[in-house]
């Protein structure tokens, strides 16, 4: 075990910190409203300009084949620097991974540019109305088109994630509905822009319109939008699923930076009921960065993701709220006011809901990590 | 080879005997190298692993104070280690010697030049021992109380994980076997998420004791006790709250884990003093980033080989 950067890693870093220093901008409103998502996308141009966007990806498709030690750091660094929300996270951090592992060469070829580069962006199509937590209950249904040109989908998709801004969707979709519930779904890449699709947005509790609901009717897409083989779109999905609860959605350097913030906070208004639970909170954020660290380690060394993602996901997720309600509680009566704090603890509230809700992660937890008993 | 040599019917029995440890046991350990003199060529991050093993068995013996007191007094020498903040002294009458804070130093002198006075505790393989001494029979030592109790911490921080992964494991097992209403009760909501709980605290409570191993900088140090003894704690409450009546009994071997977590975790500064030290560090004498401060050097790789 050591704990000590190369000369390459810090040559990256001050790199990396130079470039963030010197472009992150400053005061972007919420990239989940309309107005603010066009100014998100812009900045993802920049960033994508400079290499930027997606450092570890290979050279052709915008990257800078960083390692992933190397991507922590860029991550250090984006959040120390204080950089915005990334609109594209769920196609860079969540698709992206699962393409590079199922997709044709012809898929990454023409998808994987256009995301990193803003010109797609991506949202979930996971939820629907009756299949959150469950979601292998899904019903929106994918069948082949007559005259062979491809699929036709059916169905409805909900709570998506700047859906209303997004042109493209993945997601599960029903293929063989005589299979056992987890088998006969395939992965669809759905572009919003086809004809039969209607998106319609709706606000969230955080006071932005970052949700969506997507309605499908009959919507044609070609064969090449089917990822992974067609009827084992579960298994091509858990791969997103482990993504994201492990690693590349929620790296440590958010968390350090907010417990940086929170300490900061404490400085200004010391209360000394509240100290202790200012410094768990900043300890349990180094916690996850070093586990981090071990689980980089394991992934560099040729191990994959596991159930134990679901370990990292309840983490980061319970880290997020107890940072911004400490944060609060040292606000006080001005806790109410909407600032960076309120509006950081009402996003943080939905960590332990989405990406699989926390219940469902001990579950997960508890059968496949531990080895209890399903039933 | 501590299943074998100290299983818990080894335990049970140093429950009852003199001395409150497993004859036999601690020459094995310093023939292994995990104390003693052989012991003094590893380093914290060698032996982090080996001393987190001696939590998981439960192990009665002078562990943590021999590695804290480092080489001294013979090859196979066992110290008791009495610290201003742990001042009594674990096994004073059966170690060969006795290391003692006093006055900011740290003095060292045989348990038969001092007075030992026992103090029954909770868990019948600790006995602990009230010293009084005179430092006109002791040699004064050329170690630093702090780095000492530091090395304590650390020690105690491992065998905590070790101990919390027992108490895990034995919860797990047990809702396996143990059926009401037609299942097992491992198959209830209530038990998983509570299991999933110690699991949680334990995965996230590692790596921070591993990074202090390596750095033995004391805020890391400080880090890592708190942590482990936090997840231990939850380990010993959620194994009980399991186990049931069952767990509840002297005949179930539970009953002596949860005692040591619950000793471990108040020993050698408990959580709420240790995260008082790392806030001293973090909220008033160094940078608030934590990404370039010393309280956080620049991490790497994170293996334990595990």
């Amino acid at each position: 075990m050591d704990l000590t950067w190369t000369e390459e890693e810090e040559a990256f870093r001050a790199e990396a910190r130079a470039w963030l220093e010197a472009n992150v901008p400053r005061g972007l409103p919420s990239g989940d409203t309309a107005p603010g998502f066009a100014l998100h996308r812009e900045w993802e141009r920049e960033l994508f300009d400079a290499r930027w966007a997606v450092v570890s990806w290979p050279r052709e498709y915008g990257g800078r084949e960083a390692t992933l030690f190397e991507w922590l750091i860029f991550e250090e660094e984006y959040h120390r620097a204080g950089g915005p929300q990334r609109v594209t996270q769920n196609g860079i951090f969540l698709l992206a991974p699962t393409l590079f592992e199922f997709g044709t060469q012809e898929q990454k070829d023409s998808i994987l540019p256009r995301m990193a580069a803003a010109e797609d962006l991506w949202c979930q199509g996971w939820s629907e109305p009756d299949a959150g937590s469950d979601l292998a209950a899904i019903k929106s249904m994918a069948v082949r088109d007559d005259s062979g040109a491809g699929w036709r989908l059916t169905g409805q998709k909900t709570w998506t994630t700047r859906g209303a801004f997004c042109t493209h969707l993945f997601g599960l979709f029903r293929t063989d509905p005589s299979a056992e519930r987890h088998r006969g779904l395939t992965y669809f890449l759905v572009p919003l822009a086809a004809e039969g699709v209607t998106v319609r947005g709706f606000g969230r509790l955080d006071g932005d319109e970052g949700f969506a609901e997507v309605f499908l009717e009959d919507a044609l897409v070609p064969e090449g939008a089917v990822l992974g083989e067609v009827d084992r779109g579960w298994e091509v999905a858990m791969d997103t699923a482990g993504s994201e609860r492990e690693l590349t959605l929620r790296s440590p350097g958010r968390f350090q930076a907010t417990a940086a913030r929170l300490v900061e906070l404490w400085r200004e208004r010391p209360d000394p009921g509240l100290r202790d639970e200012v410094v768990r909170a900043w300890m349990d954020a180094e916690a996850y960065q070093l586990h981090t660290l071990q689980t980089v380690t394991r992934l560099a060394g040729g191990g994959r993701a596991g159930p134990e993602a679901s370990l990292t996901k309840l983490f980061w997720s319970e880290l997020d709220v107890r940072l911004h309600e400490t944060a609060l509680r040292l606000l006080g009566p001005e806790a109410e006011l909407d600032g960076p704090w309120s509006k950081g603890f009402q996003f943080a509230l939905a960590g332990p809901i989405y990406a699989g809700t926390n219940e469902i992660q001990r579950n997960v937890v508890a059968e496949r990590v531990l080895g209890l008993p399903r039933r | 080879m501590l299943e074998k040599e100290c299983p818990p019917a080894a335990l049970r029995r140093a429950w009852a005997n003199e001395t409150g440890r497993v004859p036999g046991l601690w020459p094995k350990l310093c023939a292994m190298g995990v104390v003693g003199a052989d012991a003094a060529a590893f380093s914290p991050l060698d032996l982090v692993l080996v001393l987190e093993e001696t939590g998981r068995a439960c192990v009665p013996e002078p562990v943590v104070g021999t590695f804290a007191s480092g080489p001294g007094g013979g090859a196979a020498a066992a110290t008791g280690l009495g610290l201003a903040v742990s001042p009594l002294v674990l096994y004073a009458d059966s170690v060969e010697r006795l290391v003692l804070e006093h006055e900011g130093g740290l003095w060292s002198l045989p348990p038969s030049r001092a007075s030992l006075a026992p103090c029954p505790a909770v868990d019948g393989s600790r006995r602990l021992f009230e010293v009084s001494w005179d430092p006109g029979d002791a040699e004064r030592l050329e170690l630093d109380p702090r780095s000492v109790l530091d090395r304590a911490a650390l020690a105690a921080a491992a065998q905590l994980c070790g101990t919390a992964q027992q108490l895990l494991d034995a919860a797990v097992a047990y809702a396996g076997q143990r059926h009401q209403f037609g299942q097992p009760i491992g198959a209830f909501q209530a038990v998983k998420h509570k299991l999933a709980d110690v699991a949680l605290r334990l995965e996230f409570a590692r790596p921070v004791v591993y990074r202090a191993a390596w750095s033995m900088d004391p805020v890391h140090v400080s880090m890592a006790k708190a942590h482990a003894s936090q997840a231990a704690l939850l380990a010993a409450r959620a194994a009980l709250q399991v186990h049931g009546a069952m767990g509840y009994t002297v005949e179930h071997d539970l009953h002596m884990w949860l005692k040591r977590a619950w000793a471990l975790a108040a020993s050698w500064g408990d959580a709420a003093w240790h995260v008082q030290r790392v806030g001293e560090a973090v909220l008033r004498d160094r940078a608030a980033a934590p990404l370039d401060s010393p309280v956080s050097p620049g991490p790497g790789r994170l293996g334990t080989g595990r």
